[in-house]
């Protein structure tokens, strides 16, 4: 296969992956805590690669998952005293926990491809060089591998807990009330989101996965009114924007990442503008509408 | 024969961060009756339903329920008990439609993983009818004005097939017509044998619509049936003192 058709397909399978669990993270109103996520992971990366001295080792996964849902936890303890809002608590805990994994890269590891250029950017054009090999024999690229898992993983918790998703997401009281923890569904989607996030730092970078995640799901929002569609519609923009966004990365010669994120972020701010349900024009459109029907019976009843 | 009591609460007290909310309440909820629970802002109304509903620890005392015959804590019985949220609680730009909503109701049945069956659609479909919104089963829920999400959501408790129903103020900013299905509803549910609570704030109507009433304000100020209990006296003992107007830190 060619490196291109490769790439695609990697591209492809991140933004996915990524997308999924993006929907409720739109729905929940957590984007945010996600950027945070998305970024601490790398701590957890940092500290596993010291006890592993290995780049590969899985257990670079299971570290910065721990750090991923450790900084929801301290996110969420902090606004629980309620001396510090949600917003600034991410404030503090994001950055605090990201530069601390800068300062151990840039001070330790500088030998080694832990180089912070490709941990904030990605590097998906080198993707196919990394290869994944079965008894001597070349499968294909390792990054599509391990996002392939990733992606079933999150396909798997999805389909598996879509009606506690979906009850906790819409009415926390009203889930608990009937015995489906909203806190334990919570978390496990944050854990989700954590292991996505490592995943897709190798490929896209941990700037941009906040982008491959709220991106679609948001585009998707303005676009249905059933979850499952969302689900859907959410999916099938990742997938596109990637396919046409490695395309247009090759021809202008630019970061493919990069570029996948603009058009996701595009293709978001074009469809709020012109949804025919949810969108600026259609509001606006509305508005003037009620805005004539108001004028229309104040000159009716003035002139009685 | 006596009345049979289906929810006890003895010497309950629950308070945020030392600051108590409700003191040393005790009452019971009898079977077959619909009850008001009054009060002014911040008398634990809400709170009360909710440590009904164990989403508040008490400092001291407990809430058990009697409803086959043995006498349980709520989370051995939570799937007969169906909870109704104020209707400003969810977000109602949430991509579902009505029928969504309404099978919810059907999710405690299920337990963790199970997906709903035709059996549980037909149910929600029921009650949809019940509450005068069947012709908006595919409806968004967005689109639907206060008194039609207030019907979807008391559709929703029906859905649930409980014994006890706990309403946090579904009368709120809905309208006349909305408001007598409800009410008609849920007397209904009392002639079958249910038990219902209601929060409760107009007080021209309690006449109308409750058998017995419990009169909070933090502390409980009067409970029994509307006839006997309200009263011009117990009225103004409940409201004479508000804790949101009151000194001091609230929570």
């Amino acid at each position: 296969m060619s490196s291109i058709a490769e790439i695609t397909i990697i591209a492809v399978i991140v933004s996915i992956a990524c997308a999924l669990p993006g929907v409720f993270l739109v729905l929940r109103g957590t984007t945010m805590v996600s950027d945070a996520i998305t970024h601490t992971v790398l701590l957890g990366i940092v500290l596993a690669f010291f006890i592993t001295r290995d780049l590969n080792s899985p257990l670079l996964m299971v570290g910065a998952t721990l750090i991923g849902v450790a900084t929801v936890w301290v996110i969420e303890a902090l606004q629980r005293t309620k001396l510090m809002s949600n917003d600034a608590a991410i404030g503090v805990v994001f950055p605090l926990f990201f530069s601390l994994a800068i300062l151990l890269i840039t001070r330790y590891t500088g030998d080694v491809h832990l180089d912070t250029d490709s941990v904030l950017m990605g590097e998906l054009v080198f993707a196919p060089f990394d290869r994944m090999t079965l008894f001597g024999i070349d499968v294909g690229p390792r990054a599509l591998f391990s996002m392939l898992i990733i992606l079933l993983i999150n396909v798997v918790f999805i389909s598996l807990f879509y009606k506690e998703l979906k009850v906790t997401t819409f009415d926390a009281a009203f889930a608990a009330a009937i015995g489906i923890s909203p806190v334990v569904i919570y978390y496990g989607l944050m854990t989700l989101v954590s292991l996505t996030a490592v995943g897709a730092y190798d490929s896209v970078g941990s700037i941009l996965v906040v982008g491959f995640m709220v991106g679609p799901g948001l585009t998707a929002y303005l676009l249905t009114y059933e979850l499952k569609k969302m689900l859907g519609s959410a999916v099938i923009f990742a997938a596109l924007n990637s396919i046409i966004g490695v395309q247009a990365a090759f021809a202008f010669d630019t970061s493919i990442a990069g570029m996948i994120a603009v058009l996701n972020g595009l293709i978001c701010l074009t469809v709020f503008i012109i949804s025919p349900k949810k969108g600026l024009i259609k509001n606006w459109m509305l508005k003037q509408k009620r805005k004539e029907a108001f004028d229309q019976k104040l000159k009716d009843t003035t002139k009685r | 024969m006596a009345e049979e009591e289906v929810i006890t609460i003895r010497q309950l007290t629950v308070a945020y961060d030392a600051n108590p909310v409700l003191w040393n309440i005790t009452a019971a909820f009898k079977k077959g009756k619909i009850t008001a629970i009054i009060g002014p802002n911040g008398a634990g109304k809400s709170t009360l339903i909710k440590s009904m509903l164990e989403f508040v620890k008490p400092a001291t005392g407990q809430v058990k329920y009697s409803i086959d015959k043995q006498t349980k804590e709520y989370k051995k019985v939570k799937n007969k008990i169906a909870y109704v949220p104020q209707n400003s609680s969810v977000d109602w730009d949430f991509p579902a439609t009505v029928l969504d909503v309404v099978l919810m109701g059907r999710y405690g049945h299920l337990g963790w993983l199970k997906r709903p069956k035709k059996s549980d659609r037909d149910i929600a479909e029921e009650m949809l009818k019940k509450v005068d919104m069947e012709s908006f089963r595919h409806r968004q829920i967005s689109q639907l004005s206060g008194g039609q999400r207030q019907r979807v959501f008391l559709a929703r408790a029906l859905a649930q097939q409980a014994d006890v129903y706990l309403l946090d103020e579904p009368l709120a900013g809905v309208d006349m017509k909305t408001e007598r299905i409800i009410m008609n509803l849920l007397k209904e549910l009392t002639k079958r044998g249910k038990t219902v609570i209601v929060v409760h704030h107009d007080l021209q109507s309690v006449r109308d619509y409750f058998d017995e009433v419990l009169f909070i304000n933090q502390e409980v100020v009067a409970a029994g049936s509307v006839k006997e209990v309200f009263t011009q006296e117990n009225i103004t003992a409940t409201y004479q003192q508000d804790h949101n107007l009151g000194e001091g830190a609230s929570s």
